[in-house]
C-alpha cells in the first residue's frame, strides 16, 4: 500500500524502511513483552541510559518494570548453541526519564547480533548502522571508536580504575585542556599527554585517521583494535559508505559492558545522536553466556521534528451544508472533492477550530 | 559554502569579555555593540550569529542545538551536566566553587548538615563523596543570608575574592572546584560544521595563548 506525502510521520516511515532493510540481511523481527522483572534492571543499572526504571507490582505482588531497554530482554531470553548466530531486530516502546521531567514512552528500533560474531558479522552490523542513517537522510555521519584501543591507551599510562573513569569522562566531552592538566597531576609524561590529547581532539574519516594513529599503536590490545579498525575501514569502502564513517575517540561506552567497537550516528539537522551501539560481549559474560554480541538502537523519537513540512491546514476543504440538505447530495460532493485529491471535513456550521484551505457550501 | 555558526553568549560582564576574545580572534560582529532591541546579531561575511541568553541557559541552547557553540561557566556545566563538548578553557571569569560558613562555625558530624545553594547538584555530589547526609536548601539569590539568619549551616557558592563573605562575618571553609569560562559545542554541530567550529576554536586558543 502506498501513502501520499504527509500521511506518515518520519518515525513511522523509518520503522518500515528499517525493518525491510534488516530483513534483507536475515534479521528476524523479535517481539518482547512490555514488562520485565525489575531485578533484571537492578542488576545491570549501568547498562541503561538512565538508571531510573518505572516499576510496579503485578497481581502476584512481584516487582515488575516497564522496560527501559530492549537489549537486556533479548539477550536474557535467546537460546544459543556453539557456532550459531542469532540475528534479531525489533521495534518496541521503551520507558525512560529525560532530564528529570518524568517518564516518556520512546519508540525504539534496532538490531542485535548474538552468538558466534565474526568479522563479517561485525562489518555487516556497522554497514547496517550506516544504511539505517541513510534511510533517514543522506547527510549523516557514523562516528566510530574502539574501546579496546582506548583501554589499551590507558593501560599504557597505568592508571587505576577511578582515574580511568575520570579520564573517560573528559575524553567523552573532548575536554582537552582539563585532560592535560589531570594527566600532568597524576604524573604522566609530557609526551604521553600530548599524544593522548591529540587523539582525543582528532576528528576525521576512518581511513585517514588510521594513518594518523598508526604511530601510537603499542601493546597487544591496541594492535588488535587497530587491525580490527583497519579491516572495518576496508569493508566500508566496499559497502560504499566509507566517506561517512569517522573515527572519534569521544564515543565512549561503559567498559563494564562494552569492550570492542562502539559507534554513534548523527543526522544533519538533529541536535543529538539518533543511533547508538557497539560490541557488548562483556554484558553477555555477566549472563554466563560466553559468546559475542553487537547491536544498535535507533532513537525514532528524535526524528519527530526533523525536516517536517509544516502544514498550514488540517484539511483542504471545509464542506458546510445546511441541516435540511440531502444526505446523498452531501456524500456526492465529498466524493467529488476526494477524487480531486482533497481532504474534506463536513460540518453544518463554519464555526470550527479546524483550519482549512477552502470553504465550500452546498 | 560557509555555514553560519550560532553562538550563545552569557548576558553580563563575562559574556562581554568572551565576545571580546571572539572579536579579537576575527569573528567580530559590529552590530552587537549598537544600542538596539535586537536579539540576534549577524555577520554573514564571518559566518557568525550571536545572541545573548541568561548564563545558566547557555548549555541548554547548546545541548539542544539552537546554538552550535556557546560560552558557559564551568559551574553551569557541572550543575546541569549537559551532553556537549567542552572544547577550550577561555581562562576568564576565574573563581571557585566553595563551601562557606560563619567564621566561628564548628562542623559537627553528628547531625544532618543544612546546605543553602544555587547549585544543588554540585553540592549533593560533593557531600555524597564524603558519605555525608545533607539537607539541601535551594535558593535563587542572596545565598550569604542563609547562614547569618540560621536558615542553613553552610553555603555552597561561587567565591571570587571572598569580599562579600568577609564583610558579613563569613569565610570560605573548603574549595570544591575551580571555575572559569569554557567554549562548549553541540555534539551534532561539531560533526556537521566541523571545519567552522574547529577554526573558531583554534583562533580563540591563539588569542588566549
Amino acid at each position: 500500500m502506498n501513502y501520499s506525502d504527509g500521511v506518515l510521520r518520519n518515525d513511522e516511515k523509518a520503522i518500515y524502511a528499517l525493518r525491510e532493510l534488516y530483513g534483507r540481511f536475515g534479521y528476524m523481527l523479535y517481539k518482547v513483552n512490555k514488562f520485565e522483572e525489575y531485578d533484571l534492571y537492578a542488576h545491570n543499572k549501568n547498562f541503561l541510559v538512565s538508571d531510573k526504571v518505572l516499576a510496579f507490582t503485578d497481581t502476584n505482588g512481584k516487582l515488575m518494570a516497564l522496560k527501559p531497554d530492549v537489549t537486556l530482554s533479548i539477550i536474557k531470553n535467546i537460546a544459543y548453541e556453539d557456532n550459531t548466530i542469532n540475528k534479531l531486530c525489533y521495534n518496541e516502546n521503551v520507558y525512560r526519564t529525560s532530564d528529570g521531567d518524568g517518564f516518556k514512552e520512546i519508540m525504539q528500533t534496532g538490531l542485535e547480533c548474538v552468538g558466534n560474531v565474526d568479522m563479517y558479522n561485525e562489518c555487516e552490523v556497522i554497514m547496517l548502522a550506516a544504511k539505517s542513517l541513510e534511510t533517514i537522510s543522506n547527510e549523516y555521519i557514523l562516528d566510530l571508536s574502539h574501546m579496546g584501543f582506548t583501554d589499551g591507551l590507558l593501560d599504557k599510562a597505568g592508571v587505576d580504575l577511578s582515574q580511568r573513569e575520570e579520564i573517560l569522562k573528559l575524553i567523552e566531552s573532548k575536554n582537552v585542556s582539563v585532560l592535560k592538566a589531570y594527566l600532568n597531576k597524576i604524573g604522566m609524561t609530557e609526551e604521553y599527554c600530548e599524544n593522548l590529547c591529540k587523539l582525543v581532539e582528532m576528528y576525521m574519516p576512518l581511513g585517514e585517521a588510521l594513518k594518523v594513529i598508526e604511530g601510537c599503536v603499542s601493546g597487544e590490545k591496541m594492535r588488535a583494535a587497530y587491525e580490527e579498525l583497519s579491516l572495518i575501514a576496508e569493508m566500508m569502502v566496499t559497502y560504499g559508505v566509507s566517506d561517512k564513517i569517522y573515527l572519534d575517540l569521544s564515543v565512549v561506552n561503559d567498559l563494564n559492558y562494552y569492550d570492542g567497537i562502539t559507534f554513534k550516528g548523527f543526522i544533519n539537522g538533529i541536535p543529538a545522536s539518533v543511533l547508538s551501539g557497539g560490541r557488548y560481549d562483556r554484558l553477555l559474560r555477566k549472563f554466563r553466556k560466553n559468546v559475542g554480541a553487537i547491536g544498535f538502537a535507533v532513537y525514532l523519537d528524535r526524528l519527530e521534528r526533523f525536516n517536517v513540512q509544516e502544514r498550514k491546514y488540517n484539511v483542504d476543504v471545509l464542506l458546510v451544508y445546511d441541516e435540511n440538505a440531502d444526505v446523498k447530495k452531501i456524500s456526492e460532493a465529498v466524493k467529488k472533492l476526494n477524487d480531486e485529491g482533497k481532504s474534506v471535513l463536513t460540518s453544518v456550521s463554519d464555526v470550527t477550530s479546524v483550519s482549512y484551505k477552502q470553504l465550500v457550501r452546498i | 559554502m560557509k555555514q553560519m555558526i550560532n553562538i550563545a553568549l552569557p548576558k553580563g560582564r563575562l559574556g562581554e569579555k568572551a565576545y571580546g576574545i571572539l572579536e579579537a580572534a576575527g569573528f567580530e560582529c559590529p552590530s552587537i555593540k549598537e544600542e538596539s532591541r535586537k536579539l540576534i546579531f549577524e555577520n554573514e561575511e564571518k559566518g557568525v550569529r550571536y545572541f545573548w541568553v541568561k548564563p545558566s541557559d547557555v548549555v541548554i541552547y547548546v545541548e539542544r542545538g539552537a546554538a552550535d557553540i556557546g560560552i558557559a561557566g564551568k559551574d553551569i556545566i557541572l550543575e546541569y551536566s549537559p551532553n556537549i563538548y567542552e572544547l577550550a578553557d577561555l581562562g576568564i571569569g576565574k573563581c571557585r566553587m566553595a563551601v562557606a560558613a560563619k567564621k566561628d562555625f564548628y562542623d559537627r558530624r553528628d547531625r544532618t548538615l543544612r546546605v543553602a545553594t544555587k547549585f544543588p547538584n554540585i553540592a549533593r555530589d560533593f557531600y555524597n563523596k564524603q558519605s555525608r547526609e545533607i539537607d539541601i536548601i535551594k535558593l535563587n539569590g542572596s545565598i550569604e543570608l542563609a547562614p547569618i539568619l540560621g536558615l542553613s549551616d553552610v553555603i555552597v557558592d561561587i567565591v571570587e575574592t571572598g569580599k562579600t563573605l568577609y564583610e558579613n562575618n563569613l569565610e570560605p571553609k573548603q574549595d570544591i572546584v575551580q571555575i572559569s569560562a569554557r567554549l562548549v559545542a553541540n555534539k551534532a554541530s561539531y560533526k556537521f560544521k566541523n571545519k567552522e567550529i574547529k577554526e573558531i576554536c583554534e583562533k580563540v586558543q591563539n588569542i588566549i595563548g
